[in-house]
């Protein structure tokens, strides 16, 4: 361990503004990046799912309009 | 071994088995990326001895040199990607060559961020224009072009095929555009200390680096199935097995 | 190949009879130069040391405004529909219009550069570098441009995105042109800067034609 405390890890020396500015702003793009897919993935299911539910519905009505009456 | 990886090239063309494939990779790699990225960094930033010159804040090399490596291979597998769906005219390569452009874009800018924040404290300015630095600065604009031509041609189909040409007219132009940077910037180099540590770096100080290298390169397959599986939901919502996912 | 030279013809007849064509971009590159004295400092020390470069700058963005037209026209009125069907190779023809549009922006733009020159104050020795610089540059910054030009015919508006494009492909031509003109005005030897300058030319002149007849496929009626 290059720090004798936890407070001396966080300073980083003087640097610890610059070491944490560069982690957090890399955390940031990194988790945009995790997330905008796994969003969007749900997003598209959803949407297909209820695209999907909408022509059942409409195919089985109109085979009902299309049921001969007697 | 060359039979097994010819075939896996070939079902990887299709959709469907690519789908289910990844399916069993997704939780591997998400493991193997969190592990090695928790690993890395805390060998990087709490266990390796301090840069003699640059005090601590050389650690910003542990997710610098990283990104940066990414960003220029991502390019480099876009622009295959590319070629062979110009080739073969395979639909998986060109949804893969879109789903790199915005994460080796991703990667390109957080080499750029941390590069300039890097600089800050070893040459006392936000940006320079280092050979690196300026390099990575065309990189990033060589990506936006990509997705902006996707983006600006009217069918998707033509969008696949204009981006994947840029990409690799922009892949011949890498290593001139770099050379070129080098070159310019040895007659205009002030005379300050290099910005990332040379191989010939202690044993302690390399170890977390090759960690983070690899790691990058495992969360970017990650990255990549993740938007690639959402391509193929929607391309291929018509069949009957992506129905099937739909409903469950 | 008659079919190159037909096109060639025709787009030099279209040139000479609409001057506006290759007049407007000229003006341009003048207008940009003199915009830099006027911004910044108009001591001829100081133009003197960035005189290259701000001239390669102009020429530079002089040619993207020209490049815009290059194949629009072919695309809306079929031209290029006939181009394929004629069986004849696109790559000559990629070819013979990028030499059309470097005698139309580029040759006129290294005619003029002298001009620029001595509006900017540049030092006398600088001159003959300028002028070999541009001579072999600009025919590379057009055959870089057609293949821009070739991805973007069919985009509205795509003008912009064409400069996006090929901006960052253009830094090598203007890295090593800009330091020849320096390197000549300090008296030192620039023929290093020259020699890597052809090497673009001859890789532009077998390469470019390729990316511009697959690019120009891409613009058949869909």
């Amino acid at each position: 361990m290059q720090f004798d405390s936890f407070a001396e890890f966080i300073a980083m020396g003087r640097h610890g503004f610059y070491v944490w500015l560069a982690y957090g702003l890399s955390a940031l793009i990194i988790m945009y990046n995790l997330l905008a897919p796994l969003l969007r993935r749900r997003q598209i299911i959803r949407e297909q799912a209820q695209r999907l539910r909408r022509e059942r519905n409409r195919s089985s009505q109109v085979e009902n309009n299309d049921a001969p009456s007697a | 071994m060359w039979q097994w990886l010819v075939r896996l090239y070939h079902r990887l063309g299709s959709p469907k088995w690519f789908y289910e494939i990844t399916e069993k990779w997704i939780p591997w790699l998400a493991l193997v990326s969190l592990v090695g990225g928790v690993a890395g960094l805390i060998l990087g930033l709490a266990y390796a001895p301090a840069d003699y010159q640059q005090g601590n804040s050389f650690r910003i090399i542990y997710i610098h040199v990283p990104a940066a490596i990414l960003a220029q291979s991502a390019f480099m597998m876009m622009a295959v990607a590319g070629a062979v769906f110009l080739i073969w005219r395979m639909k998986m390569a060109a949804w893969v060559a879109k789903t790199i452009a915005p994460i080796g874009a991703s990667f390109c800018l957080i080499a750029l961020l941390t590069g300039a924040i890097w600089g800050k404290p070893t040459w006392g300015t936000w940006w320079v224009w280092d050979a690196r630095l300026t390099s990575m600065l065309l990189l990033l604009f060589l990506y936006f072009g990509v997705m902006a031509l996707h983006q600006a041609m009217e069918t998707e189909d033509s969008g696949h095929k204009a981006s994947a040409i840029l990409a690799l007219v922009g892949l011949v132009n890498i290593p001139i555009i770099k050379y070129s940077v080098d070159w310019w910037n040895t007659l205009h180099q002030p005379a300050t200390l290099k910005l990332t540590e040379k191989p010939s770096m202690d044993i302690d100080m390399l170890i977390p680096l090759l960690i983070m290298i690899v790691t990058t390169y495992t969360f970017f397959a990650l990255l990549v199935i993740l938007r690639t599986r959402n391509e193929i939901l929607l391309h291929e919502r018509k069949r009957s097995w992506v129905k099937k996912i739909l409903e469950s | 190949m008659s079919l190159v030279l037909a096109t060639v013809k025709r787009d030099f007849l279209l040139a000479a009879r609409n001057p506006g064509e290759w007049l407007n971009p000229l003006m341009f590159f003048l207008m940009v130069a003199a915009l830099f004295p006027l911004a910044v400092d108009p001591d001829p020390k100081f133009l003197g040391k960035i005189a290259g470069g701000v001239i390669w700058v102009a020429a530079l963005l002089a040619t993207l405004l020209s490049l815009d037209a290059l194949f629009k026209a072919d695309v809306e009125d079929g031209s290029l529909e006939q181009w394929l069907a004629s069986g004849e190779s696109l790559y000559v023809m990629a070819l013979g219009k990028a030499l059309v549009h470097w005698c139309i922006s580029g040759l006129p733009l290294t005619l003029m550069a002298p001009v620029l020159g001595l509006m900017l104050n540049l030092p006398a020795d600088a001159y003959v570098a300028l002028l070999a610089s541009l001579l072999i540059g600009t025919p590379v910054l057009s055959l870089l441009g057609a293949v821009g030009a070739a991805l973007t015919a069919g985009v509205r508006s795509g003008g912009l995105l064409l400069s996006l494009l090929i901006l960052p492909l253009y830094i090598p031509i203007l890295i090593f042109a800009a330091s020849a003109v320096y390197h000549a005005s300090i008296g030192m030897a620039y023929n290093g800067q020259l020699g890597f300058l052809g090497a673009l030319l001859a890789l532009a002149m077998c390469l470019t034609p390729f990316a511009v007849a697959a690019a120009l496929k891409l613009n058949l009626s869909r």
